[in-house]
């Protein structure tokens, strides 16, 4: 049987930092309990926009370049994994070297984890689990076709730029019509950053999966039956 | 002709020539101490010139996928760091550089805690593997080569024999005690570790759903396979001699030595390559060991210290020689390259990134 692999599709407008992925993604054998997408707030100090990565599967992918013992490759299908176990020795290159931030060093089992695609689901011609359970389908797996049929108002790009480096990508991302490569200016957006980001880190190191605090209901003061429960006026049941 | 022209010509592009030239002198040496070792091959048994070859093949071929591997800018910064630092006379201050390295070989080599961390069965398998492996090569290599071999000692009043290492009688032994049994039985004790450790991993390999996901049969089965029937036709020779009065021998020892052959030829190019491989870990205990005095590295961004500044700037020294530029463009000198900024911080700033090209045209 050939199972074709489709194309992953994240569109970062559409995250709601429920973290569904992550607690999906950390259901699988593979990695046993550690997910390996990774959420965050991306101005945790000024707004609580989230926004998903998982692993962009590079087409000349740096992490692999960058290992010392020739421990992460990438299959036929594109696909770049995990470091082999016997071969990984923890050194943190690739952590430090790719330029998505993806890959998750092990030291207690010496070993560097990253999303694969869920290969053991892709190779079967199932959707990843992120895309599975992903309700505002921020992260989607897909044919372009289908993909450029269902989301007319943006188009998928794979082309990256961070500084003088262009970087290709087995997945794509959704952006407006008239953009043609993701630009990653960093020094504007260091010089423009603001707000008690170390506070915000140590927040997110605290609260893991449930976000920052809020107001939390007390036992004295009980939960409004039906109180967060919207409804969804009509474009926004089509949004999702 | 003019296709085979062709392909030799792809093949010399192909190959390394550093790593030929070191690769034939290892093969050399290897050859002049099997030489001058069985005393001009006197000692040399003929039956095994099998293994021999197959051995001067394998050394070849790991020398040669050594060699190329430490020509990876990544591999070559870790390996010249790592050889600096142990020869650092600030390291030996205290004998820091020995206990580093004794805490290294006891921790990753001998007792592998970390396969133990990725799970006991997985590391019971590897570990009866592994000690039944070394067993053998520490008996089977210098048998073949003819460094050592026994001659007889006194007959009466109790048998004995002398071993001979390098033509030079080093220990005589009783030929009816537990240290003899143990000389003349050591690849039993070998196969008797070897096949139980296979059949464990073997199992987990079957079983194992993250396992079963990512294997493959060249790349996880083969190797297992292989070790299995390297240890199950040794062992078959040992029933045949003790039990079987030599039933079928001369076929079993054709058969056993096909497959220790065709494993010793499969050393350079699997995953039988990682026991050359992993000693590499012993480098990185000394570069992480030193890093964790030094200066950390801040993310910009965040202001997490996330890795050691040295590492972080050997990293931006390797992917420059790996034709990587991830340097700014525009912004203040002092602005770092990607690389030097948290991962946690590149994934914010990519957040933002994406914010900036929306520019509120959000659909």
């Amino acid at each position: 049987m050939t199972v074709v692999f489709k194309e992953f599709f994240i569109d970062f407008q559409r995250c709601i930092g429920c973290e569904a992925c992550a607690a999906g993604c950390a259901e699988c054998h593979t990695h046993r309990g550690y997910p390996m997408v990774q959420v965050d707030k991306v101005d945790p100090a000024m707004s609580p926009q989230t926004s998903p990565m998982v692993c962009m599967h590079c087409k000349v992918p740096t992490c692999a370049l960058s290992c010392p013992a020739d421990a992460i490759k990438v299959d036929e299908n594109g696909i770049v994994h995990s470091s082999l176990k016997p071969r990984c020795i923890a050194c943190r290159n690739c952590e430090l070297a790719c330029p998505f931030g993806v890959p998750m060093i092990r030291e207690d089992i010496q070993q560097m984890q990253k999303c694969d695609m869920c290969f053991d689901r892709t190779a079967a011609g199932k959707k990843p689990m992120c895309c599975t359970v992903c309700p505002t389908g921020a992260l989607h797996y897909n044919t372009m076709e289908n993909m450029l049929a269902a989301r007319p108002h943006s188009k998928p790009i794979n082309k990256w730029q961070f500084g003088n480096q262009i970087v290709e990508t087995r997945l794509w991302v959704m952006v407006p019509h008239d953009v043609d490569i993701m630009v990653v200016d960093w020094p504007e957006l260091l010089a423009g950053a603001a707000g008690p980001i170390e506070l915000a880190v140590k927040l997110k190191e605290r609260f893991p999966l449930q976000g920052f605090p809020g107001p939390q209901p007390t036992r004295d003061e009980p939960v409004p039956v039906g109180a967060g429960v919207g409804s969804f006026s009509d474009t926004e049941a089509e949004y999702l | 002709m003019k296709e085979l022209t062709r392909l030799s010509k792809m093949f010399a592009e192909q190959l390394h020539w550093g790593a030929l030239a070191k690769a034939t002198i290892a093969t050399a040496l290897l050859g002049v101490t099997i030489i001058l070792g069985s005393r001009n091959l006197a000692n040399f048994d003929a039956a095994l010139i099998g293994y021999t070859f197959a051995s001067l093949f394998a050394a070849f071929g790991i020398v040669y996928r050594y060699s190329v591997w430490l020509t990876k800018p990544p591999t070559r910064m870790y390996w010249r760091r790592g050889w600096q630092l142990f020869l650092s006379p600030r390291l030996w201050k205290n004998l820091r550089s020995p206990r580093i390295l004794a805490e290294a070989v006891v921790r990753k080599i001998v007792v592998q805690d970390f396969v133990w961390h990725r799970s006991p069965e997985r590391w019971a398998g590897h570990m009866l593997i592994a000690a039944g492996c070394v067993l053998a090569a520490l008996v089977t290599f210098p048998l073949v080569f003819g460094w050592v071999h026994f001659t007889q000692g006194a007959i009466t009043p109790e048998p004995t024999y002398i071993i001979q290492v390098f033509g030079f009688g080093v220990r005589e032994i009783a030929l009816h005690g537990l240290e003899s049994w143990f000389t003349f039985h050591a690849l039993i004790v070998a196969s008797v570790l070897v096949i139980p450790g296979v059949m464990i991993v073997m199992y987990r390999r079957m079983l194992d759903t993250g396992a079963v996901a990512v294997q493959r049969f060249s790349r996880d089965f083969l190797p297992l396979i292989l070790l299995f029937a390297v240890a199950f036709t040794g062992l078959l020779l040992w029933v045949s001699y003790e039990f079987l009065e030599g039933y079928f021998y001369t076929a079993l020892a054709q058969l056993h030595a096909w497959t220790v052959i065709g494993t010793l030829i499969y050393l350079p190019f699997g995953k039988l390559f990682h026991i050359f491989q992993r000693p590499a870990t012993l480098g990185i205990a000394y570069y992480k060991s030193h890093l964790s005095e030094l200066e950390p590295a801040c993310c910009p961004l965040t202001g997490e210290e996330y890795a050691p500044a040295v590492q972080t700037k050997d990293l931006t020294e390797v992917l420059h020689e790996l034709d990587f530029d991830y340097s700014a463009v525009g912004g203040p000198p002092e602005t770092p390259p990607w690389n030097e900024i948290s991962p946690a911080g590149k994934r914010m700033l990519i957040g933002r990134a994406h914010s900036k090209i929306r520019n509120d045209r959000f659909d």
